[in-house]
């Protein structure tokens, strides 16, 4: 995302921001809106960079690590603007946008100059990129949700909830959006995977290879999986289970970075 | 188009005397047309509620003293003594009559700060007027205004948005744990006043199932059929306390009504699913420690008192948020009103000119006489086309630029100059 359409996104990312952050204290419609707007721009604009950076390298922008956190970014925002319009609740738009920002502003100002054209892999390989990213932003998504249930329900328990907690969504309501979260990335997630064992047996002739990325990512099913199961047990339902969601997120961002920069070794960036 | 205002409110008049300066809206329809076919006024709206009962009107003639015109038949209206609101209304004209109207719509001067239901209520009083045709473009003006204001101010701010009572608190609470109550059941315990109260806050935010508990089973089964519910025998609360995910307390009684014990059973019969317990009793109907519990939320009269108390410093701080709107409105309704005044002056303005030019032609007629009939009739019409061409300018630029207008400050002295006289008001 090293241009101009990349820094106009993350600019209007940055207002994006400010303006969820007043809207989270003022509780003014129009700076709402406005909010909202201005996260539309800054997403269709972040598309148009990654449609150039695409052009630019002949292949999907997603060949380094800059390219993918940009995507991973791109995703969070989009998947965020849908849940926000599906369920009218704008608050949660502060904790989400700094995620967004900090991607897109790692992909957009860390990425080199001149990007080198990458070696054409096939749709299989784009697939079992693009859902996976999509999966990663599903469960970032769960992991603030959670965090905020979290948050909510020590407030409420200590009687102590302030003037942005009355904004918060419900908790209900919280469980519900990270349980969808923890849906969609668990089903991206396995149509990921699939992907990566077409593209692992053409390339190689095998399926698994017992890569630490194969292998957490197999962890990571398995955790929300289970978190699946317990949030709806007597004796995890509600915060205890968020607290399990909240946890789980730690393989996903060890699997993004430590599995991707050091430990795998077909899955790295560079 | 000077707008006058009388009226009473909570804090000029007591609920006694209120109660008998009241309008149902049958009556302020009457009234309304009572005071325009009397010319008292030309233009009439009457807002009545619990705590404020005000006349706002558009007088027919600014030589009489409207507003006594106007206390004259209020008393009379409601066969009061002539004098028996003295030192109980208040009487605002122009500006000030506007500010207050765009004030009340705001919540700025209820009881309760920034309530909400006042917008309604002004709502439906310009309603009732506009369908009996009592309003005029003045007060079609203002009170459009005022809707305006009041909308602006429930949705730029946040003045209305927190909870002012303790039941209402308690409810905010509920929505904040399970969102909607559509899917959720409520037990009360107790059928007092409190009950009462919270069993007809969880029956208005739409609560799916309510139950009714109480000592003397009567009460009980009167309550429950006033708020629609289901009456409980007092005996077998504990047995089906599995039920309920609110459950509010306000029974009288030295001990403990719900247990740690008691509340543990439920929880585990209804597999941890949140519980919100509000005890609303003093002395506590709840064990404190029941707060404990896994899922379990509880808040006592003293919480909540803390919750409504913060509120209203919430509330307080949003008040010069709704001011600024409120200027911000009336400047634009004096802006509209130097405007309609202009344009009054203007045509009185062209009429004054064309009488003049009608005299000229009959003082002069011998003179005009000595032309040919169609040379005549063009010279006239040229006459009327320089009077046209001369008022077309200062008629566009006083329409069009504010600045002009708030120049001359004071229209009716254009009157005084070219002597219009007062005009139509």
């Amino acid at each position: 995302m090293s241009n101009l359409t990349g820094y106009c996104a993350l600019g209007l990312y940055v207002a994006s921001f400010i303006l969820y952050v007043w809207h989270l204290y003022s509780d003014q419609v129009i700076v709402g809106r406005s909010a909202t707007l201005l996260l539309a721009g800054a997403l269709i604009a972040h598309y148009y960079a990654l449609m150039e950076r695409a052009h630019l390298l002949h292949a999907v922008p997603y060949e380094d690590l800059y390219g993918s956190m940009s995507l991973f970014g791109w995703f969070l925002g989009l998947t965020y603007l849908g849940l926000e319009l599906y369920h009218r609740r704008q608050s949660v738009g502060p904790f989400v946008l700094p995620l967004v920002i900090i991607l897109s502003g790692l992909g957009a100002l860390l990425a080199p100059g001149a990007a080198h054209s990458a070696p054409a892999r096939g749709v299989a390989f784009a697939l079992h990129v693009t859902t996976l990213m999509l999966s990663y932003s599903a469960f970032t998504l769960s992991f603030v949700f959670s965090a905020i249930y979290l948050s909510q329900d020590r407030l409420l328990r200590s009687r102590r909830l302030s003037a942005v907690g009355w904004r918060m969504p419900p908790l209900e309501l919280l469980e519900r959006m990270t349980r969808s979260g923890v849906v969609v990335g668990l089903v991206t997630l396995v149509l990921g995977i699939g992907f990566g064992l077409i593209v692992e047996d053409r390339l190689r002739g095998r399926y698994f290879s017992f890569d630490p990325k194969e292998i957490i990512s197999l962890l990571i099913l398995i955790g929300y999986g289970v978190y699946l199961w317990l949030e709806r047990s007597t004796a995890w339902r509600g915060a205890r289970a968020s607290l399990f969601c909240v946890l789980n997120y730690v393989t996903v961002l060890f699997s993004y970075t430590i599995v991707n920069l050091y430990m795998s070794s077909y899955h790295r960036f560079f | 188009m000077e707008i006058v205002l009388i009226g009473l409110n909570h804090r000029t008049a007591p609920l006694e005397l209120r109660e008998r300066v009241h309008f149902s809206p049958e009556q302020a329809s009457r009234a309304a047309v009572e005071l325009r076919s009397t010319g008292v006024l030309e233009e009439a709206v009457l807002i009545s509620t619990c705590n404020r009962s005000e006349v706002y009107g558009v007088p027919a003639s600014l030589q009489v003293d409207s507003a006594a015109s106007l206390e004259q038949c209020l008393c009379g209206f409601h066969n009061l003594a002539p004098g028996s609101l003295d030192g109980s209304l208040y009487r605002r004209q122009g500006r000030q009559a506007v500010e207050h109207l765009f004030r009340v719509a705001a919540g700025l001067d209820s009881m309760l700060l920034g309530e909400t239901e006042v917008l309604g209520q002004v709502r439906d009083a310009y309603k009732i007027a506009l369908a009996d045709g009592a309003t005029g473009p003045t007060l079609n003006r203002v009170f459009q205004g005022a809707l305006e204001v009041g909308k602006r101010v429930r949705s730029e701010t946040a003045l209305g948005a927190h909870a002012m009572s303790v039941a209402s608190a308690a409810m905010k609470l509920a929505e904040q744990i399970f969102g909607k109550l559509t899917h959720k059941r409520a037990l009360v315990l107790g059928a007092g006043s409190t009950g009462a109260k919270a069993a007809a806050q969880l029956r208005q935010r739409g609560i799916g199932h309510l139950s009714v508990a109480n000592r003397s089973a009567e009460r009980a089964r009167e309550l429950a059929a006033r708020v629609a519910g289901e009456c409980i025998a007092w005996e077998s609360v504990t047995s089906v306390l599995h039920h309920p995910d609110i459950v509010v307390a306000s029974v009288s009684g030295s001990e403990w009504m719900l247990t740690r014990e008691a509340v543990a059973e439920a929880m585990a019969a209804r597999q941890n699913s949140p519980l919100f317990l509000i005890d609303l009793g003093v002395p506590r109907n709840i064990a404190a420690d029941v707060a404990g519990l896994y899922n379990v939320y509880l808040y006592n009269i003293d919480d909540l008192t803390g919750i409504v108390e913060q509120n209203r410093k919430s509330r307080e701080d949003e008040v010069p948020r709704a001011e600024a709107i409120v200027a911000e409105h009336l400047d634009k309704f004096a802006s509209w009103q130097a405007g309609s005044q202009a344009a009054a002056v203007i045509n009185d303005l062209g009429d004054k000119l064309r009488q003049e030019r009608e005299n000229f032609a009959v003082e002069y007629r011998l003179e005009l006489e000595r032309f040919a009939p169609d040379d005549r009739e063009r010279i006239l019409r040229l006459m009327d086309s320089l009077l046209e061409r001369i008022l077309r300018e200062p008629s566009a630029r006083l329409l069009k630029e504010r600045e002009i207008r708030e120049k001359l400050q004071d229209i009716e002295l254009f009157r005084d100059l070219f002597g219009l006289g007062k005009g139509k008001r």
